[in-house]
Parts: C-alpha cells; structure tokens; sequence
C-alpha cells in the first residue's frame, strides 16, 4: 500500500477545506471498500481525511415527515431502525442484503453510495480498464460480463453499481445532501450517480471535494408496502446478479402509484420510470405487470453471456410487484 | 507513523503504528494477540473478525489508527480467566471446529451477532423486518454468513451458536 497522511476532520467545513487543499486527499467513511482498493493499488490517495467523526451518525425524522439519515450512520443502525423497518421496509431488506453483518456494522450511509464496482477488471490494476485508467480499453466487453450491465452502458464501460441499499434509495427519491468548496446542496437519487459515457472513471456527478453528509427520505406512506428481491449466485454475502426494490400503492385493484428501481443491470441504480408511468392507473394484475416490465427493458442491450439478467429481471419484478399487489 | 493507545481486552497499550497498518496487523505482528487470523485479508473470510466498543468488525479492513478511543474486545478477551465464554464452551461440546483457523472470527463473530439479535436487529431473512427476530437455523446461518469455514464445520458450528441462542 501506498504511504499515505491520516487526518481527523472534527466537522463539515473542515473536512472539505482539507480535501480542496490537498487534491490526492479522499474521504475516509468506514474503509470497507476504501481500504480494499488502496490494499490493491486500485485507490492511491496521499492524504486519507477521515470523515466518521466529522459527520452525524443520527437518523432522526426530518420536518417535512421524512427521515434524516447522517451520512455516518452506520449499515447496521439503518437497517435497525424501528422507522425504517415500518415505514421504508424496503431499505431495511436492500442494506440487509448487502454484504455481511462485520461489514454492515462498518460501512457508513456516505461511504455506501460512493463505493466502486466490483467488475473485475476494474479491481486489477494488471488489466486495461477505462475506469481506473481512462483510454486503457474495456476488456469485459469480450470478457467476464456475466455478472456487468445491460441497459445504459457504453462502448468504454459495462461496469454496474454494486449497492443494495443505493437501489432502494433510488426508489424512494431519497435527496443527498452534500458540502462543497461552493457550500451545500441537495442532489437528488436518482440523479447522483450517471452513466458511463465517455468518463467511466466519474461514478456520480459529485466534484472534488464534495462530502456527502446526509441521506433524506421523503414522507412516502405507501412505502410502508415496499419490498427488496436480491437474485445472487450463493444465499448471502454476494452482490446482486439483479435486484428490484418496489413501493406498491394499490386499491381496488388498480395501481394508484409505484416506485420501482433495478439493481445489478446498470452504471447506476436505475429507475424504472416507464414502468412506473404505465403501471400508473393500470389494473394490479400479472399481465400488466408483465408488460411494464417488458417496456421498461426494450431498451436493455445485453451483452453475450448476461442475456439472461433480461428475462430473469423481469420474472423478479412481476414477482414482486404481484405479491405486494395480493 | 503515529503514536497511540490501543485499549485491547481491558488493557491498555501504547504503540507507534504506520498509518497504513490494519488492526489485524497490529494485533498480530506487534503485540503478539495471534488470535485473529488472517485468511483472506480482502474482507471476505471473517476469520479476522473482532469487536470494536462491542461489535463485531473485520480487523484486516480497520486502520489502527482509526480506534485511538476504541474497546477493543479479540477471541483473547473472551474467557472469564479460566473459564470459557459460554460459545468457547458450546464450540467444544459440539465439535464445532476442524483445523479451528477461523474459529476465533466465528468466536467474535458470534459474539457480536447474539448481542445483535438480542437488540432486536432483523436479518434479510427475516420474514417481517418490524418483528423481533427468532434465532432459528436459517437465521443463524444468514447472520454468519461472512465467516467461511473451509473444513465445512458449518452444521455443528450453527448448533453451537443456537445452544447459546437459546
């Protein structure tokens, strides 16, 4: 590992004046994933600004009948949470799904949304990869990409996002609260992250020095019927191969609303909007659901050997759609 | 490098760590606490597992010079002086160990994980995530998952731990 200065940011402003003074600073949050990638020549920051004391680890319900998430709170509390487990079932089962309990009580909220992917040629510097090394080429395009991208990636990236709880985020249309050189503002999920392009190496839209310092869930009372579906090659501790998070507001019958976000099949968590907007008002039953699933991945361009995550993406959102739905 | 003042099973020690120096490291290589192994080193193993201010952590991925005011509790600090830790105990009664390398991450482990469970935490097979959470097989199975065990003690280690549970 590269040698590297460690400081202790005591708040906010501090943390970003360290990072805007010293351009091979990065953030440290819980190093699950940080620490991994140093250890692999992958990450190679001089300055490492340790940011766990800086931030709130509160979860606390916000004015506008949502909840506050500090960006240091932990996988672990966020998962515990008696108003997540209520009110955002879905969250509560996404951040379970990740991982394993040791990292869960690691990992920070903050830290969660800025991990990187796990394609593995992006993990080992031996290999071109246009991600940690912009212009090297991407070899999972005629490689390993069982497990990379089907939808929204490009001819320099097929890297998907690993996180659970990111996808759940998405669904909800959590905002991020972030402190930069410019001071604060609020970035809304989806929205944080983007697709590759032609700078796969920029995973969200946020600019040096940016600290995240707080996930906001809105008040959403039909989340209280929401659900997770992680698919993955072993029963625990394996990223996702897909993933849907789904919040179902059904009377009658008929859909009112419905938040929907995939996991594991893109850049980003990504959003089924027009699934959403032709479930809105449509009957509760499997063959609509069905068709919102197929309209929603007739824009998805598999590559050879993950074809499959197509039809067993849209098996998962039927699925799950159909058992909130009864 | 950096001065500071580890408090490990009660004890304090004083040390001068490299900042790039995992806790799994500093246990091993400087204050001769061997109990932690190191399998993987990636995070993936857990046989490195410890407590940190009591739960339960991969030592491999925390920076020692992170945990200046941290309790830190390794499989060394379980034993009540010469009398086992309950799981210590049910581990033997139940054969719960081949090679015993990554026994004292499952020790750890399942230390942190029984005071999880007694706090109420859900685990993603938990049917309802609002319920209080039954220790069951497949849970225990579920909420140890990042401890592997290459001899496959897996069967008698899940009995050892639903003793406990129960």
């Amino acid at each position: 590992m590269k040698p590297f200065d460690y400081q202790r940011a005591a708040d906010t402003r501090s943390a970003v004046a360290a990072l805007s003074r010293q351009p091979e600073a990065m953030y440290l949050g819980g190093g699950t994933n940080l620490v991994d990638l140093m250890r692999l020549g992958v990450a190679t920051p001089a300055v490492l600004v340790d940011v766990t004391r800086a931030t709130s680890e509160a979860i606390e319900e916000s004015s506008g009948g949502g909840l506050l998430i500090g960006a240091a709170a932990r996988n672990s509390d966020l998962a515990a949470h008696p108003v997540v487990r209520h009110r955002y079932p879905m969250l509560a089962q996404a951040v379970l799904a990740g991982a394993s309990g040791q990292i869960r009580n690691m990992a920070t909220v903050g830290g969660n949304l800025l991990q990187r992917t796990r394609c593995s040629y992006f993990q080992d510097i031996a290999k071109p990869c246009n991600k940690h090394r912009p212009g090297s080429g991407c070899p999972a395009r005629e490689g390993d990409h069982r497990n990379l991208a089907i939808i929204g990636h490009s001819s320099s990236c097929v890297a998907t996002h690993p996180s659970d709880m990111a996808v759940a985020l998405a669904a909800l249309g959590a905002s991020v609260h972030v402190e930069g050189v410019e001071g604060t503002r609020t970035v809304p999920m989806p929205g944080l992250h983007r697709l590759p392009g032609d700078e796969p190496e920029r995973d969200t839209v946020l600019e040096p020095g940016d600290l995240i310092t707080a996930v906001e869930l809105p008040a959403l009372p039909y989340a209280s019927r929401s659900r997770y579906r992680k698919v993955r090659d072993r029963a625990s501790f394996a990223f996702a191969v897909v993933s849907v998070a789904v919040a179902l507001d059904e009377a009658d019958g008929v859909v009112r609303d419905c938040r929907i976000a995939l996991g594991g099949v893109a850049h980003v968590p990504w959003r089924a909007t027009l699934a959403e907007s032709a479930l809105r008002g449509a009957p509760a039953t499997a063959e609509e659901f069905t068709r919102a699933a197929d309209l929603e991945l007739a824009g998805a361009r598999p590559l050879p050997d993950n074809a499959f995550k197509v039809p067993l993406v849209r098996n998962v959102l039927v699925r799950v759609l159909s058992e909130l739905a009864s | 490098m950096t001065d500071m003042l580890l408090s490990i099973n009660g004890d304090e020690y004083p040390v001068v760590v490299d900042t790039r120096e995992t806790l799994l490291d500093t246990l091993r290589e400087r204050l001769d606490l061997t109990g932690a192994k190191k399998g993987c080193d990636h995070g993936q193993c857990g046989a490195c597992t410890v407590l940190v201010d009591g739960r339960r952590v991969k030592s491999c991925l925390t920076l020692t010079v992170t945990l200046d005011d941290r309790e830190i509790t390794t499989v060394e600090g379980l034993a009540d002086g010469d009398r086992p830790h309950p799981l210590q105990a049910a581990f033997i009664a139940h054969d719960a160990f081949q090679c015993g390398y990554c026994t004292p991450g499952q020790l750890c482990s399942a230390v942190g994980m029984l005071a999880e469970a007694a706090a109420g935490w859900p685990s993603v097979v938990t049917e309802d995530v609002c319920a209080e959470p039954v220790l069951d097989e497949e849970e225990i199975r579920e909420r140890m998952s990042g401890n592997l065990c290459r001899c496959g003690a897996y069967v008698n280690i899940v009995a050892a731990i639903g003793e406990v549970a129960r």
